[in-house]
C-alpha cells in the first residue's frame, strides 16, 4: 500500500509537458484523476487523426460529458473511444458527433443517464461493425426508440423509471450486430419492446439475451445472405471469373424504405447491399449469393466497357433510355464471356406484360424500356410491338461481333426516344411496376456533369509527417547501396540503416496473447511434433551401413540359398535427422500497420479480432510463430524496420539468433510500434547481412509486410520496388531465400515482381495468427 | 544388355509448340547441353521431351524422381546371385552408355545428395563415375540430360541448389494461351472446339486464384481429363466438377466459386 497519497484530489492542477496537451487539459476543465492519467495518451491518439477544428469539437463534447455528474466513467469512455469511432466511420466526425451528443442529452434528461456509460463504451465496437455514419445514426435511433418506449410507464405509474433494458441493449449491441444487420437489430428490439415493455425483469432478460425467445428472434432475423458471410467468395468471384478486384462496401438496406438504395461504384469501391434474400423470379429461384454475383458482374461490365457521356446534353428521359441500352450492351458482352449468366440475369429481370401500362393515363416510357431491356437479353422474349422488334434488331446489329460503344448506344437511345415518344410520357403518374432491375447499379459513373462540379475531395494533409520521433540513435549507421533501375547502376552508400535494440514493454502481454490462442497452439503443436527432428533415425535397406540389419540379412540369405536373387541391401545406418534451418523474421513496422483490421471480415466465435489493428494482429502472429519455431528448435531471429527517407532506415533488433525465446525478447515484442515508411531493400540487405553469416544449410528470410516499398523521399513507386527486387536477388546469390507474406490483398502486382514465386498474399487478415506459423511449417517441411 | 531400340519413341507424339521451344531444344541438343524444363504441373513438359526424342530419333529414358530415391537407384547397384554378385546398371547409367536422352522428372523430389550424382555428366567432362564398381563411364556422344522442375512448390526445402541449376539451360513452360490450349484439348480428347474453349476458360478462372488460396490452377492435363469424360457421355457440368474442380481444392469458398464458374460457362 502506498500511503500518503490523497484519494480524492482535484486533478485540474495536473500539468503536462506538451503545451498542446496542457491547453487541451485546461479546456476540458476536469477534476478526475483517472481522466488525468490517460489524458495525454488520448490527446496523442486524437492528434494523429483530427484536425484543429475536429479536436476542438472533441474537447468541447468531452467537457460536456465530464460535467454530467456521472463520475469519470462516461468521460473516460468518450475520450478513449471517440477517435476510434470516427476512424471506423471513415474519419467523418461531422454528422456523427451531434447525433451522439443528442443521444447523450436525451438520456441525461430522461431518467436513463445510467445508460450513458455503456452507450459510450460500446460505441467504438459498434462503429467498427457498421462503418458508416448513417448506419451509426440508425443504431442510435433504435436505441432512443427503445429508451422512449420502455422508460417510465411501468404499470401506469407516473413516476419515471429508467428503461430496464437499455443498458443491457448497449452491452449486447456489438455482439448482436455480428449476427444481424441493423434491420434485424431493429426487429429484435421491437419484439422486446412489444412483449416486455411492462415487465422490468423479463425485459432485462430479453435484452441481456438471456431468454429463449430473445435468442430465437435473433436466429429468425438472420435471414438472407449476409454480405459479411459471402465477402470472401465474392472476392474470389471477382478475381477468378473477371480478373478484377475491388474493395466491396456494404450499405444498409433496411431503413431507406423511400429511397431504396441502389448498388453503385466509385473511387472507394463497389457498394452493395448488406443482405440479399433469395429472389423468386418468374424464371426460378436465385440465391442471395448469386444475386451478389450478378451485381458484381454488371459493375465489372461497366468497368470494362462503359465510357462517359456528358449529361448536360440530354433530357432526363433520354438519359434513362441511354442507361437501359448501355446496361443491355454490357450485359450482352458479359453473357458472351459466361453464357450461363443469361439464366441469372433473366431470372432477376422483370418481365412486364405488354399491355400492363395504359398510355392514356400513365407515363409508359419506363415500361417500354423495361420490356425492351428484357427483349434485348432474351431472344425468346414474348413481345410483338414492331418498334420494339426494330430496336432489338438495331441493337444486335450495332454490337455484331464487336463490343460497340457507349456513344453508339447513346445515339440508338436518342433515336428510340424520338421514335416512340408519346404525349403521355410527360404525365406525372409513372408506371413503375415491373420495371425495376435491381441488380443494376445506378450508373453514376456514366455521366459527366460539366456544370457545378462541387464534389471536391480532401486528401491527406502533408503535416501528418511532421511529428518527428526523437529517439536516441545508438549505433553508427551502416550504409547500403540502392539500385537505380533507370540507369541500371547502384547508388553507392545510399541508405543509412540504424540498428537499435527495440524498446521493451511487458513480457506478460505476450504470454497473455499466447494464452488467448491456446486452442490454436494446441492444434499447431500436433503439427509441430510431426516436423520435429526425431534425432536418431534408422535407415534400413542400405547396401553400406553401420550395422547389419538382421531381418533383411536373414531373408536375403534364404533367397540366396534357394537360388533367388537376394536383396543386397542388408545393412542399416543411422542419421540424426536434424533440421538445418536458420530463419530471420523481418517485420514491416510502417505506419499503415496502425490501421484497423477491416470489420465484417470476422464472425462470432472467431476469437474476436474485432477492432484490432494490423499491428496487434501481427504481434499475435509473430508471438505464435516464435513460439512454434522455438518448439522446432530452429535458430531464429526477429527484427523490425521502418524508414523516414534514405537517411534514416530504422532496423530494430527484437531477437538475435543466439538469444533465447525468453522474457527479454517477449518484452521487446510487446512494445512493437508502427510508424513511417517502408524502405524494403535496405532492410532486406541488412537482414541478409546477418543471415549470410550463418552456417545453416538453409537460410530463410521471412518478410511480413502489408504494403509495397515506399518512402517519403521517393516519388516514383517503381524505384523502391526495383531496388527491393534487386535486394532479393543479392540475397539469393548469398544463399539466403527470401519469402514474403503480404497482407495487402492488392499485392499481386508488385510482390511477384519483387519476390518471384516466393510470396503469398493473405486475403483474410484476421487469420494471420494461424497462417503465419502454418506457413512457416509448410515452407520448411 | 539393354537394347537401344526399346527406348525409342515409335509413333509421333502429339505436341503443339507454344513458341520456339522446338528449334531451341534442337540447338541445345546439337551442342549436347543439359536442359531444364520449368513449369507448373500438367502443362506439357513430359510431352515435350517425348516429342523431341521422337523428332531427334533418340532413345528416351524417363525416371520419375521421389523422396526415397537414392543415388544407386539412378546409377546402379550390385545384386547377389547364385554365382556371387552382379552389377546392374541404373537408368542414368543405361542412358549414358546407350546415348539416350535421360529425363529426370520432378528432380526436386529427390534428395539433394542424390541430385549431385548428375553433376559430372553435366559439365564438359560428360562422365559418370560408378564409385562402387570402380568404373568411369564416358557418356555416349548422343547422351543428353533433361530435368523437369516445378518452381511453383511452396516449400523452400524443395528447391534446386544453385550449383545444380547453373548446369542447365532452361525453358520456362506455362499453360498454353487459350487458343492453343483449346486446340490441344480438341486433339487430345476429340471434343469440339467450342466445348474445349469453354473448358479452357474454366481452367483459367482457377489460374486467376493462384496465390489467393490455390497453389496451382487447373492444369491442361485436367482439362483433357474433363473433355475425355464429356466425350464419353458424362454431362459437362459433372465432368468439370469431377475432373477440374474437386481435385484441386478443399477450400469450400474456392470450390463454390469454381463451381459457379462452371455453371456460368454453360448456357
Ligand atoms: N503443348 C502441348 N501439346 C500437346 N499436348 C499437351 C501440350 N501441353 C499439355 N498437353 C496435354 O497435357 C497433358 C499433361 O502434360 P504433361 O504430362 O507433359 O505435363 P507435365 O508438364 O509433364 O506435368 P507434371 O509436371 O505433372 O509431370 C498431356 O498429356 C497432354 O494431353
Ligand atoms: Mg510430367
Amino acid at each position: 500500500m502506498v500511503t500518503g497519497v490523497r484519494q480524492v484530489q482535484d486533478a485540474r492542477s495536473r500539468s503536462y509537458a506538451h503545451p498542446q496537451v496542457q491547453t487541451a487539459w485546461l479546456e476540458l476543465d476536469c477534476g478526475f484523476p483517472a481522466v488525468a492519467d490517460v489524458f495525454e495518451e488520448c490527446i496523442d491518439t486524437a492528434l494523429a487523426s483530427f484536425d484543429a477544428a475536429q479536436l476542438d469539437a472533441y474537447l468541447e463534447a468531452a467537457r460536456f460529458i465530464g460535467k454530467l455528474g456521472r463520475g469519470p466513467e462516461p468521460l473516460l469512455a468518450f475520450l478513449e473511444e471517440w477517435p476510434a469511432v470516427v476512424a471506423a466511420a471513415s474519419g467523418d466526425q461531422e454528422p456523427l458527433l451531434p447525433q451522439v451528443m443528442g443521444a447523450i442529452r436525451a438520456m441525461q434528461k430522461s431518467p436513463n443517464s445510467k445508460a450513458i456509460t455503456p452507450f459510450l463504451q460500446t460505441l467504438a465496437a459498434i462503429a467498427r461493425r457498421l462503418q458508416s455514419a448513417e448506419q451509426i445514426e440508425l443504431y442510435i435511433d433504435i436505441a432512443l426508440n427503445l429508451m422512449q418506449r420502455t422508460s417510465g410507464s411501468i404499470h401506469g405509474h407516473h413516476t419515471t423509471f429508467p428503461s430496464p433494458g437499455l443498458p443491457h441493449f448497449f452491452d449486447q449491441a456489438p455482439r448482436l450486430l455480428d449476427l444481424l444487420s441493423t434491420a434485424g437489430l431493429r426487429n429484435w428490439t421491437d419484439y422486446g419492446i412489444r412483449n416486455y415493455a411492462s415487465h422490468p425483469e423479463r425485459q432485462e432478460d430479453y435484452f441481456r439475451l438471456d431468454s429463449a425467445d430473445s435468442r430465437a428472434v435473433v436466429q429468425r432475423e438472420r435471414h438472407g445472405t449476409l454480405f459479411v458471410d459471402v465477402e470472401r467468395p465474392l472476392d474470389l468471384y471477382l478475381r477468378a471469373l473477371w480478373r478484377d478486384s475491388e474493395q466491396l462496401v456494404p450499405y444498409s438496406t433496411a431503413f431507406d424504405e423511400l429511397r431504396k438504395p441502389i448498388p453503385y461504384y466509385d473511387r472507394l469501391g463497389m457498394r452493395v447491399p448488406d443482405v440479399y434474400d433469395d429472389a423468386h423470379g418468374p424464371a426460378g429461384l436465385v440465391s442471395g449469393l448469386d444475386r451478389y454475383r450478378a451485381v458484381l458482374a454488371h459493375m465489372v461490365g461497366h468497368r470494362r466497357w462503359s465510357g462517359q457521356i456528358i449529361a448536360d446534353n440530354y433530357s432526363p428521359f433520354q438519359r434513362m433510355a441511354v442507361e437501359f441500352f448501355e446496361d443491355c450492351r454490357i450485359e450482352t458482352l458479359l453473357m458472351r464471356e459466361y453464357p450461363g449468366l443469361r439464366r441469372v440475369f433473366l431470372a432477376l429481370h422483370p418481365l412486364p406484360g405488354e399491355t400492363e401500362c395504359d398510355p392514356e393515363t400513365t407515363s409508359c416510357l419506363r415500361h417500354r424500356l423495361a420490356m425492351l431491356s428484357y427483349a434485348l437479353l432474351d431472344p425468346k422474349h414474348p413481345y410483338t410491338n414492331p418498334q420494339l422488334l426494330e430496336f432489338v434488331a438495331r441493337f444486335h446489329e450495332a454490337l455484331g461481333d464487336g463490343v460497340s460503344s457507349t456513344r453508339e448506344m447513346a445515339d440508338l437511345a436518342l433515336s428510340y426516344v424520338a421514335r416512340t415518344r408519346r404525349q403521355s410520357d410527360q404525365f406525372a403518374k409513372v408506371h413503375f411496376d415491373n420495371t425495376v432491375i435491381d441488380y443494376r447499379d445506378d450508373n453514376r459513373h456514366l455521366w459527366q456533369y460539366i456544370e457545378d462540379s462541387d464534389d471536391e475531395e480532401f486528401f491527406d494533409d502533408p503535416d501528418k509527417q511532421n511529428r518527428k520521433p526523437a529517439e536516441s540513435q545508438s549505433l553508427p549507421p551502416r550504409r547500403y547501396p540502392e539500385w537505380d533501375a533507370a540507369s541500371q547502376t547502384y547508388r553507392p552508400d545510399w541508405a543509412s540503416v540504424y540498428e537499435a535494440l527495440h524498446p521493451s514493454g511487458n513480457a506478460a502481454d505476450i504470454d497473455r496473447l499466447l494464452d488467448k490462442h491456446a486452442v490454436l497452439a494446441k492444434r499447431l503443436k500436433r503439427l509441430l511434433d510431426l516436423l520435429k527432428p526425431q534425432d536418431k533415425v534408422r535407415i534400413r535397406y542400405q547396401e553400406e551401413g553401420s550395422d547389419l540389419d538382421l531381418d533383411v540379412a536373414i531373408s536375403s540369405l534364404i533367397d540366396y540359398k534357394s537360388g533367388v536373387a537376394p536383396d543386397p541391401r542388408i545393412n542399416m545406418s543411422h542419421r540424426t535427422d536434424g533440421r538445418n534451418i536458420d530463419v530471420l523474421l523481418l517485420l514491416d513496422l510502417s505506419e499503415s500497420l496502425n490501421q484497423k483490421v477491416p470489420e465484417g471480415t470476422h464472425r462470432a466465435g472467431d476469437g474476436g479480432t474485432a477492432g484490432q489493428t494490423v499491428l496487434e494482429l501481427s504481434q499475435e502472429a509473430v508471438s505464435l510463430l516464435a513460439w512454434a519455431i522455438d518448439c522446432l528448435g530452429d535458430p531464429f531471429a526477429i527484427a523490425g524496420f521502418h524508414s523516414n527517407t534514405r537517411h534514416e532506415v530504422r532496423y530494430q533488433h527484437i531477437k538475435g539468433f543466439s538469444e533465447r525465446w525468453d522474457d527479454g525478447v517477449k518484452a521487446r515484442l510487446a512494445a512493437m510500434q508502427a510508424g513511417w515508411s517502408t524502405r524494403m531493400g535496405a532492410a532486406l540487405r541488412h537482414a541478409g547481412h546477418y543471415l549470410s553469416a550463418r552456417k545453416a544449410d538453409k537460410k530463410i528470410l521471412l518478410l511480413l509486410t502489408d504494403g509495397e516499398p515506399a518512402d517519403v523521399d521517393v516519388t516514383d513507386p517503381g524505384h523502391l520496388r526495383e531496388d527491393a527486387r534487386k535486394a532479393v536477388e543479392e540475397l539469393a546469390a548469398k544463399g539466403v531465400t527470401a519469402f514474403c507474406l503480404s497482407l495487402d490483398p492488392k499485392a499481386d502486382d508488385y510482390v511477384r515482381d519483387i519476390f518471384g514465386k516466393r510470396w503469398r498474399v493473405l486475403d483474410r487478415i484476421e487469420r494471420l495468427p494461424e497462417t503465419l506459423p502454418t506457413l512457416y511449417m509448410e515452407l520448411t517441411r | 544388355m539393354s537394347n537401344k531400340d526399346q527406348y525409342l519413341v515409335r509413333a509421333e507424339p502429339f505436341y503443339r509448340a507454344q513458341g520456339r521451344e522446338v528449334e531451341l531444344y534442337e540447338a541445345a541438343y546439337a551442342a549436347r547441353l543439359p536442359v531444364m524444363l520449368k513449369g507448373p504441373t500438367g502443362c506439357g513438359k513430359s510431352r515435350f521431351v517425348e516429342y523431341m526424342a521422337w523428332k531427334l530419333n533418340k532413345p528416351l529414358i524417363t525416371v520419375a524422381c521421389n523422396e526415397d530415391m537414392t543415388a544407386s537407384d539412378l546409377v546402379g547397384r550390385y545384386l547377389l546371385d547364385a554365382n556371387g554378385t552382379r552389377w546392374l546398371d541404373g537408368p542414368l547409367t543405361i542412358a549414358a552408355r546407350l546415348g539416350a536422352i535421360c529425363y529426370l522428372d520432378e528432380i526436386v523430389e529427390a534428395r539433394q545428395d542424390t541430385t549431385v550424382v548428375i553433376h559430372p555428366l553435366t559439365d564438359h567432362r560428360r562422365v559418370l563415375p560408378l564409385d562402387k564398381k570402380g568404373e568411369l563411364i564416358e557418356a555416349h556422344p548422343d547422351f543428353q540430360l533433361v530435368i523437369s522442375y516445378n518452381p511453383g512448390y511452396q516449400s523452400l526445402m524443395k528447391d534446386l541448389k544453385q550449383s545444380t541449376k547453373q548446369r542447365f539451360t532452361a525453358f520456362d513452360f506455362d499453360y498454353p494461351e487459350a487458343a492453343l490450349e483449346t486446340q490441344i484439348v480438341v486433339t487430345e480428347s476429340g471434343v469440339d472446339a467450342e466445348l474445349a474453349a469453354t473448358l479452357v476458360k474454366i481452367a483459367q478462372t482457377a489460374r486467376n486464384l493462384k496465390g489467393h488460396g490455390l497453389d496451382e490452377g487447373i492444369s491442361t492435363r485436367l482439362v483433357v481429363y474433363a473433355a475425355t469424360l464429356i466425350g464419353r457421355g458424362v454431362a459437362p457440368q459433372d465432368a468439370c466438377r469431377m475432373a477440374m474442380v474437386r481435385p484441386i481444392t478443399d477450400d469450400a469458398d474456392i470450390r463454390a466459386t469454381l463451381d459457379h464458374a462452371v455453371d456460368a460457362s454453360f448456357p
